[in-house]
């Protein structure tokens, strides 16, 4: 496209469907134990 | 829903509901402010007359096949159909703990939410045995998870170092019969790193965090022992030790800024020019009444900060010099859906547990009696406690659902929200504004790479 570039698969609604087992880091458990951030943690998850 | 904004000179649209995102030239930019869903076929005249002012007939039509292609294939404008989820939303086993190993702390940080080290509830050291009982809780209670997280915590966890040990020794012999992976990691201030403890740290903790504010005045104002004297002569050369031997495991070097340095990218730089490339430098969170709270009137200089921060990241001749916590964001492999609508998992999949043998739904609720969950000596555990949390999504607070961030920070801090605004539900606003513009600094700093490495 000329106007517009998108950066990512934009699948989040897929990793609904699939996602949920739990597995991943919880985010107070990572660097900040006061400011809450869930996105920048990994997905534990391979064949998503 | 979407967002957008322009940073640096990028012009970013943000599908919520999708997590689509797109760069945008600047007639496209325009083009959303003048079109609403549902899209229609053909440009809608309204909007063609405005943007007649600057581009021609051909340009506009291009521009809107485009974004009317995006709306068919659901990225732009795509629906909020994450109700269906709602049924996932239930009680999770407990698989991450916060060990208060020591509610005592060396130091007297003036801004510490733990009342310098006890959380209110007198200075006392958390017994071997109870920190064996924590592991057989968690062991219990995950079910069938298989990671499983311990953060050693405080106070200061190096002031009862040999339990720490113990608590590790005991956990990892049962791994293989409970089939579970423990991952360990520590907090602390420094002060009495030594060999050998940076030694069994390094062996088995899978992060560790590394308290240290920056500068080193903007550290010993923040930072003082029991005697008033600075901290940070006493521990920049032990953080340097324990990273060289790290090897690839996780490490923060963690500070926390206030409006004692609104400047705080000076401090992320002094802490990277140390040798350290994992860094992370938060805002305080605290009573407004403090002298050194950060308040609605600071957030202008604040934004102007991490934006200032972020082009710094961003651009070519410093890209790569350090990863900033708060700017890290993975558009693709992020996690799921189900993990952002759940939020932090506070007193659903994660508890702290004090000297006590006390189980909170996290840190930061220690010592609020009435959110006490149980206690190991007595073998309490309240599940309707954790039944409210497991509902705590962002479906399920009101001023969430309709934020364009709320899978970004799926909800904020409940404890945040419960101490300033009063309600586990009720979103803090001067974190949320906060949380905001990181997020959007991070998908910019994402973009300027995305599309340099093109």
């Amino acid at each position: 496209m000329k106007h517009v570039k998108t950066l990512n698969a934009a699948n989040l609604k897929k990793t609904a469907a699939h996602g949920g087992c739990g597995e991943c880091q919880a985010s107070c458990q990572s660097a900040c134990k006061t400011s809450c951030t869930v996105a920048n943690q990994k997905c534990e998850k391979k064949d998503k | 829903m979407i967002h957008k904004y322009q940073l640096n000179g990028c012009n970013i649209v943000l599908d919520v509901h999708s997590g689509g995102v797109h760069i945008v030239d600047d007639l496209t930019y325009r083009m959303l402010d003048l079109i609403q869903p549902p899209l229609q076929p053909v440009c809608p005249e309204t909007a063609r007359d405005v943007l007649a002012d600057t581009y021609t007939d051909a340009e506009i039509t291009e521009a809107y096949q485009e974004l009317y292609q995006m709306y068919q294939d659901g990225v732009l404008f795509s629906e909020d159909d994450y109700a269906q989820f709602a049924d996932r939303m239930v009680a999770s086993p407990i698989k991450a703990m916060c060990l208060h190993i020591s509610h005592d702390c060396n130091l007297r940080c003036k801004y510490c939410f733990a009342s310098t080290g006890d959380f209110g509830q007198g200075r006392m050291l958390m017994p071997v045995e109870t920190g064996k009982k924590a592991i057989d809780f968690l062991l219990e209670h995950s079910k069938g998870r298989r990671n499983l997280e311990l953060d050693f915590f405080g106070g200061e966890p190096l002031m009862n170092f040999g339990a720490v040990k113990e608590v590790v020794r005991y956990a990892r012999s049962k791994e293989k019969e409970y089939n579970k992976n423990f991952r360990f990691t520590i907090t602390t201030n420094g002060v009495l790193l030594d060999q050998e403890k940076i030694d069994f740290i390094n062996a088995e903790m899978s992060n560790v965090v590394l308290s240290l504010d920056g500068r080193k005045e903007v550290n010993d104002r923040m930072r003082p022992d029991v005697g008033g004297h600075g901290s940070y002569d006493r521990i920049i050369d032990r953080y340097k030790a324990l990273v060289q031997t790290r090897g690839d495991k996780d490490y923060y070097v963690r500070g926390t800024f206030t409006k004692y340095n609104l400047d705080f990218m000076e401090d992320v730089l002094h802490i990277s020019r140390q040798g350290f490339d994992q860094l992370s430098v938060e805002p305080v969170v605290t009573d407004p009444q403090m002298p050194y709270a950060l308040t609605e009137e600071d957030l202008p200089a604040i934004f102007a900060e991490y934006e200032r921060l972020a082009a710094y990241m961003a651009s070519p001749e410093h890209r790569g010099e350090f990863n900033f916590f708060h700017f890290m964001i993975d558009l693709d492999q992020g996690p799921c859906a189900i993990k952002r609508l759940r939020g932090c998992g506070c007193g659903n999949e994660y508890v702290a547990v004090t000297p006590d043998g006390d189980i909170y739904p996290c840190h930061q609720f220690v010592g609020m009696e009435e959110w006490k969950m149980g206690n190991l000596e007595d073998g309490t555990f309240d599940f309707r406690k954790k039944d409210f949390f497991a509902q705590t999504t962002i479906y399920n607070k009101e001023d969430c659902r309709t934020c364009w961030a709320k899978f970004y920070c799926s909800g904020g801090c409940n404890a945040n929200n419960l101490q300033y605004s009063g309600d586990v539900l009720k979103a803090h606003k001067l974190s949320c504004e906060l949380e905001k513009k990181r997020v959007e600094c991070a998908i910019m700093i994402k973009a300027c790479r995305m599309m340099d490495a093109e």
